[in-house]
C-alpha cells in the first residue's frame, strides 16, 4: 500500500512540475505580441495532416507568416471540437494577446460570435458562416463555381451515366455543390444522373469509403464528394473508376483516378486580411471569393481527361472567371417541379446562401 | 433483382465487419477474465498505424498484421500494469489507454499521411469462389476476413470446451474463490488483456490495410466502442460476436446502398442502433435472470491478493 502511495505522489510531482515549467513560455511568448508583433490565430476543425480542408488552411497560415516573416507571429489549434469546447479555446487565444483569430469551419459561428463580444479590440474572422459584428467578419469561397467545372469534366466522361455523390451533412453549402455540378453535367449529357449517400458526417474514412464502395457497385463510374478524408479516392484508385479531390490536390491516392480537384487556397485572402490589420484599415466584411479570387482553384487535369474534355472546363473557368457565366442560370425548376430560375436569370447570393432544396432532375430527397 | 449488386453488397458487409469481429473477440476475452478495458479504441487505432506503417515499409500481409498484435499487445501491457499491479481504476484506465492510443497515433502517424498502402490480394477458395453471387461474397476475400472466423470458434471452444477456458471464466466469475483455489489471477488476467490487446489491434490494421487503404489520424470513428456494445450484445459468446458484427455491418451498409437508390433511413439513427440494441439487451438479461447470459461476476472489479 505506502509502495503505491509514494508512486502516486510522484506522479502527482512529476506533472505539478511540468506544469509549471509549461506555463513559464507561454507567458514570455505575450509580452513579445505586446511589444508590436502582430499575433494572428487558427482555429481547425480537423487535424492539419487531413490532407483536405484544414491542412489548406494551414498552408493559408504558413502563406501568412512567409508573407511577412517576423512582423507577424501566428499560433494554431487543431482539431477542435464544434462544441462548447470551441469556445474555450477561441477565448483562449484571444486571452493570449492575438490579434485577430480565423476559426476556419461553419460551426464555430456562434462560439466566435459570443467570444467576439467578450474581447472588442480582437478581429474575428469566421469562415463559412453568415452572422457578423463589428469585429467579426466572414468569409468563404464559391466552391460551387469549381464544382461546375468539375459537372462537366463528369458529365462528358463517365460511361455509365451515373455519377456517385459522397455528402456530409444537408447544408447551404453541400446542397449548392451537389446542384452545380448536376445542373453543369447535365448541361453536357442529358442522360446523367446522381446518386447521392449522405453519410453524416465529415470525416470518418471507413464510412467514406463503404459508401464510395456502395455507389460504385450501383454503377457508378465518376465519384463525388463533400467530405474531408481521401478514402474515396483511395477506393477510385482501386477499382479502377475516376474520381475528383476535395478540398486538396489528392492526386498521391489516385494518380490515375483523379480528374481534377477542387482546391480551397486561402493564402491570398489571409495574406490580405493581415496586411489590412497590420495597417489599421481592418473591418467587418462579408467575402465570398470564386475563381476571380484565387480562394478558388482546380489541381492540374489528370492524365485520363482528353483534350476536348479540357477545352470545355477550362472555357468555362475562364467565363466564370470573367464574370461571363454564373453556375446557376435558368431555366432551372426545383425539384418538385416549381419554376426557380427564369430563363437567362442567376441566382442571388441571398438563395445560394441559403439553398436548403435539390434542383429538377436529381433523384432522392434531403436528409 | 441485380445479382451482381446482391454479391457486392454481401462482400461489402463481410469488410465492413471485420475489424468489428477482431475488436469484439478482443474485449469478449478480457471480460470472461473479469477485465473491463474501455481502451479498444486506443488500442485499435495503434494497431492501425503499426500494420499500415509496416505494410508501407515492403513487408508482406503477414508480418504487417503481426505488427499490429504486437503494438496492441503492447500498449495493452501498461494497461494490464497500472490495472492489476498498481490496482488503478480500470474504467478511467480504460479512458485514459483510449485517448492515449488516439493521441499517440496522431503524432507518429502524422509522416504516413498521405501515402497509400499496397493493395491485398483476394484469397479466392478454389471451387466455392466460382459459384454465383455467394462465390465473389463469401469466398473471395482477403485472408483477415477468414482469419476473424477461425479466430472467434477457435475462442468458442477455448472457453468453453478447454480446461484453460474454464479456468479463465472462473477467475471472471469470482476471482477470490479462483485465487484460493490456486490459480494466478493476476497472470491470467495478463494474459488475457494482452490477448486482447493483440486481437484489438488487428482489428484496427484491417481498417489501414483493407477497408480503407489510408492512415489518417482517429480514423477508428468509434468502431472501438461499438465493439464494447457489441460483446454486451453478444452476451459475452464468441460466435454471437460474428453474429453482431455481421447485423451491424449490414445495417451500415444497406443504408448506404438504400440511399444510392433513393430509399433513406436517417443515418443518426442507424449510429445509435448498436447502442440502443445493446440497452435492449441488457434489459433482457436483467429480466429473465438467465444466469448463462449474465455478465462474468467479478467484471470490473479489481483484484487485490490478501495476504
Amino acid at each position: 500500500m505506502k509502495k503505491s502511495n509514494l508512486v502516486i505522489g510522484l506522479l502527482v510531482l512529476v506533472a505539478v512540475i511540468a506544469a509549471v515549467m509549461s506555463f513559464e513560455p507561454s507567458e514570455t511568448k505575450k509580452r513579445v505580441a505586446v511589444s508590436g508583433k502582430v499575433k494572428v490565430g487558427f482555429v481547425y476543425v480537423g487535424p492539419v495532416a487531413d490532407a483536405g480542408w484544414t491542412y489548406e488552411h494551414d498552408r493559408g497560415r504558413l502563406a501568412v507568416e512567409a508573407e511577412y516573416g517576423d512582423k507577424v507571429e501566428t499560433v494554431f489549434i487543431e482539431s477542435v471540437d464544434e462544441g462548447p469546447d470551441a469556445e474555450r479555446v477561441i477565448a483562449q487565444m484571444a486571452q493570449d494577446g492575438a490579434n485577430a483569430v480565423f476559426t476556419t469551419s461553419f460551426g464555430y459561428m456562434n462560439p466566435t460570435i459570443k467570444v467576439a463580444k467578450q474581447f472588442p479590440d480582437v478581429k474575428f474572422e469566421h469562415a463559412t458562416g453568415y452572422k457578423r459584428a463589428d469585429n467579426v467578419a466572414t468569409y468563404s469561397s464559391r466552391f460551387y463555381e469549381g464544382r461546375h467545372v468539375l459537372g462537366l469534366v463528369a458529365g462528358k466522361m463517365t460511361k455509365s451515366n451515373t455519377i456517385g455523390y459522397i455528402a456530409s451533412f444537408p447544408i447551404p453549402e453541400v446542397v449548392r455543390g451537389i446542384n452545380a455540378a448536376y445542373l453543369a453535367a447535365k448541361s453536357v449529357n442529358p442522360d446523367v444522373k446522381f446518386k447521392v449517400i449522405w453519410v453524416s458526417t465529415w470525416f470518418d474514412p471507413g464510412k467514406e469509403a463503404d459508401a464510395a464502395k456502395a455507389l460504385i457497385d450501383q454503377g457508378a463510374d465518376i465519384l463525388m464528394q463533400h467530405t474531408d478524408s481521401a478514402a474515396p479516392m483511395k477506393i477510385a484508385e482501386e477499382r479502377g473508376i475516376y474520381a475528383f479531390g476535395q478540398a486538396s490536390d489528392q492526386a498521391a491516392y489516385g494518380p490515375n483516378a483523379q480528374l481534377t480537384a477542387i482546391i480551397d487556397d486561402w493564402a491570398p485572402y489571409y495574406v490580405r486580411r493581415v496586411d489590412d490589420l497590420m495597417n489599421g484599415s481592418w473591418s467587418s466584411t462579408d467575402t465570398w471569393g470564386g475563381f476571380d479570387t484565387g480562394m478558388v482553384a482546380l489541381a492540374p487535369y489528370g492524365k485520363a481527361v482528353p483534350d476536348d474534355v479540357k477545352a470545355i472546363a477550362e472555357e468555362a473557368r475562364k467565363a466564370i472567371t470573367e464574370g461571363r457565366l454564373h453556375a446557376f442560370t435558368g431555366p432551372v425548376n426545383k425539384q418538385d417541379g416549381s419554376p426557380w430560375l427564369k430563363p437567362g436569370e442567376t441566382a442571388d447570393d441571398g438563395t445560394l446562401l441559403g439553398m436548403n432544396f435539390y434542383v429538377e432532375g436529381i433523384e432522392g430527397s434531403l436528409p | 433483382m441485380d445479382y451482381g449488386l446482391l454479391s457486392s453488397i454481401l462482400h461489402a458487409i463481410l469488410v465492413a465487419s471485420t475489424p468489428l469481429v477482431f475488436a469484439g473477440l478482443g474485449a469478449l476475452i478480457q471480460e470472461r477474465s473479469g477485465v473491463l478495458n474501455l481502451g479498444i479504441e486506443g488500442l485499435m487505432i495503434v494497431g492501425a498505424l503499426a500494420g499500415f506503417a509496416t505494410a508501407l515499409s515492403g513487408f508482406p500481409l503477414l508480418i504487417s498484421v503481426i505488427a499490429a498484435a504486437l503494438a496492441g499487445a503492447l500498449l495493452a501491457s501498461i494497461f494490464a500494469l497500472l490495472v492489476l499491479r498498481l490496482y488503478a481504476n480500470p474504467v478511467a484506465t480504460g479512458l485514459a489507454l483510449t485517448l492515449f492510443g488516439l493521441g499517440l497515433s496522431a503524432l507518429a502517424g502524422a509522416q504516413y499521411v498521405g501515402q497509400a498502402a499496397p493493395q491485398v490480394e483476394a484469397w479466392n477458395i478454389p471451387i466455392l469462389s466460382h459459384f454465383p453471387i455467394v462465390g465473389h461474397a463469401f469466398f473471395s476475400h482477403d485472408p483477415l476476413v477468414y482469419l476473424s472466423i477461425t479466430l472467434a470458434i477457435l475462442m468458442w471452444w477455448f472457453i468453453t470446451k478447454s480446461r484453460a477456458g474454464l479456468i479463465l471464466r472462473a477467475i471472471g466469475e469470482n476471482h477470490s474463490a479462483a485465487h484460493a483455489l490456486g490459480f494466478s489471477v493476476i497472470g491470467i488476467r495478463f494474459l488475457a488483456i494482452i490477448t486482447g490487446g493483440a486481437l484489438a489491434g488487428i482489428g484496427g490494421s484491417y481498417l489501414t490495410l483493407v477497408q480503407t487503404p489510408l492512415f489518417v489520424e482517429g480514423m477508428t470513428a468509434g468502431r472501438g466502442w461499438i465493439a464494447l456494445a457489441l460483446v454486451v450484445f453478444a452476451s459475452w459468446r464468441p460466435l454471437r460476436v460474428i453474429v453482431g458484427a455481421y447485423l451491424f455491418g449490414s445495417v451500415s451498409i444497406i443504408q448506404l446502398h438504400g440511399q444510392a437508390v433513393g430509399i433513406s433511413v436517417a443515418s443518426q439513427w442507424l449510429s445509435m442502433l448498436p447502442y440502443i440494441v445493446t440497452i435492449g439487451v441488457l434489459v433482457i438479461i436483467a429480466g429473465r435472470g438467465n444466469i448463462s447470459h449474465k455478465a462474468p461476476g467479478s467484471l470490473g472489479v479489481t483484484f487485490k491478493e490478501s495476504k
